[in-house]
């Protein structure tokens, strides 16, 4: 993980930040420039509700490297109240007690580290509630 | 636009092939159309990769094929649209003839994946970097998050699943050019390895180098060659978000939607009126989903179609994936989309062999990149 190129994701990642856009209100995570909704290019910057249910989920067990201590782990598709959708590790969960409706709620962990001497990657994940 | 033919088709065999480079198999693969169409020379070319350049480190692969074909100076462009690179060259080459710009154009495509490569991590670079793979995502994962939604929303079943993997697998055996030639039993499928739940191992498509290449060309061309052309009908093309949870709906891929709309429309046909089509089964669901998709089944009754042999090359609905289909045949992403093709132009001439399909005159080949952010689509017409 380049460190520009992660620096320049940390307000999504550590804050939600995402894009409302000025024009008809959709909101765009992560903020865009333009809207796809309406093709408006004004947005102002509002925080996502953490909260939402689980739209669906898998459990990778045949990983990337990156991800090879903590391989298998369940990964889902999460609607957040707000109506934005993204898709996020589904962490301290048994993957057989995991259902699709189910409501979770997004934390702040640790996602990745870039090899043995580069920077750790932080960013949300789910846990359900 | 005027009419635009294939007149001839050549592919290595898909597989591990150790031995020779992303050069020896695309040429290959090219030389062999070259004859089969029975031309002099080609005024351009393209060539289909997703990923050279992270799986053998070679970029620029427009000029190194035309250079190792020996036909500079000719135009030659890489055109890279993930999984569906192929198609998108045969759509460019197809643009080309019609526009009448050019009377004969290579389209091919080419991937080489043994090389050493990181493949789970390089095939995931078609999907969103930061939102999607930076959660550790892969593309099993994100095709077994439509599988999961999909049964749970139809009550797709893990045995119809496995029912797409046996019928491509028994096509497959009859295909000399396909990488797995073994047909397989629905239990084998559903005691393979899981690899992202509830996907298994036999719902995946394999890892493969090869090379396929077509010759597209006006219809003037071809009857001066006297060939057997068969025609295109239709080339459609469309887009959708490039993250799966972007999309409005996860078990309905709208790139496939739009672009069959376009094609039939095109084509003035319906998809009652197709007598066989090759589609981008990348893993089980993704038939089964494609399958409704692309209007030949109900939405929800794909699976249930799979399982009830409406797919088979015997059956009179629809044959699915003739060639063996991904799965069994190989999946070297680039090469993918034209071999599609050279399917339908076999079965349309009546030399696919023990795979043929009786009176098969409209063929269709659906092609889609990532988790179906792009989708092409081409209809061909026989004799």
């Amino acid at each position: 993980m380049i460190t520009a190129r992660y620096h320049r994701e940390i307000p999504q990642r550590y804050r939600l930040e995402a894009g409302k856009c000025s024009g008809c209100g959709e909101v765009n995570f992560p903020p865009r420039v333009v809207c796809p909704k309406c093709k408006g290019k004004k947005f102002e910057t509002v925080r996502l509700n953490n909260e939402g249910t689980l739209l669906t989920y898998t459990v990778v067990r045949v990983g990337s490297d990156k991800f090879s201590k903590e391989t298998p782990f369940p990964v889902g598709i999460i609607e957040l109240n707000d109506g934005v959708r993204i898709t996020a590790q589904i962490a301290d969960a048994d993957p057989e007690d995991l259902k699709i409706g189910q409501k979770v709620k997004l934390v702040f962990r640790r996602i990745q580290e870039d090899g043995k001497s580069g920077i750790l990657c932080y960013g949300y994940k789910a846990v359900t509630v | 636009m005027r009419d635009v033919v294939v007149i001839g088709a050549g592919m290595t065999k898909f597989g591990e092939l150790w031995s020779k480079s992303i050069k020896d198999i695309f040429v290959e693969a090219a030389l062999s159309a070259i004859e089969d169409a029975g031309v002099d020379h080609i005024d351009s070319m393209y060539v289909g990769a997703m990923s050279p350049g992270l799986f053998v480190g070679q970029e620029h692969l427009g000029a190194v094929m035309a250079d190792y074909l020996g036909v500079t100076p000719i135009p030659a462009t890489h055109v890279e649209s993930a999984c569906a690179s192929g198609g998108v060259a045969f759509r460019q080459a197809f643009l080309e003839v019609a526009s009448g710009a050019s009377e004969i154009v290579l389209a091919g495509g080419v991937e080489k994946m043994t090389d050493g490569a990181d493949v789970t991590d390089t095939l995931a670079t078609a999907a969103d970097q930061e939102y999607e793979v930076y959660q550790g995502i892969t593309f099993p994962g994100l095709y077994a998050m439509i599988a999961q939604a999909h049964m749970h929303q139809y009550g797709t079943t893990r045995e119809q699943l496995a029912a797409v993997a046996v019928k491509n697998h028994r096509n497959g055996s009859k295909n000399p050019n396909a990488q797995f030639r073994s047909e397989i039993s629905a239990e084998q499928v559903m005691s393979s390895t899981m690899v992202a739940d509830p996907l298994r191992l036999l719902d995946c498509s394999p890892v493969s180098d090869g090379a396929a290449a077509v010759i597209v060309a006006s219809m003037d061309v071809a009857r001066k060659l006297r060939k057997n052309a068969i025609r295109v009908l239709a080339s459609a093309q469309a887009s959708d978000t490039i993250a799966l949870h972007g999309r409005k709906s996860i078990t309905t891929l709208g790139s496939v939607v739009s672009a069959a709309k376009k094609a039939y429309k095109a084509a003035d046909l319906q998809p009652k009126d197709v007598d066989l089509a090759e589609v981008h089964d990348c893993f089980t669901i993704a038939e089964i989903v494609v399958s409704e998709d692309l209007g030949f089944f109900e939405k929800g009754k794909g699976g249930e179609a799979a399982a009830s042999g409406k797919t088979s090359i015997e059956c009179k609905i629809i044959p699915l994936n003739t060639s063996g289909g991904l799965k069994s045949k190989g999946h070297p992403v680039g090469a993918t989309g034209i071999a599609q093709i050279i399917e339908l132009f076999e079965q349309l001439n009546g030399k696919a062999g023990a795979r043929q399909v009786a009176d098969a005159h409209i063929g269709m080949a659906q092609n889609m990149g990532g988790s179906g952010a792009s989708c092409v689509i081409h209809i061909l017409e026989g004799k």
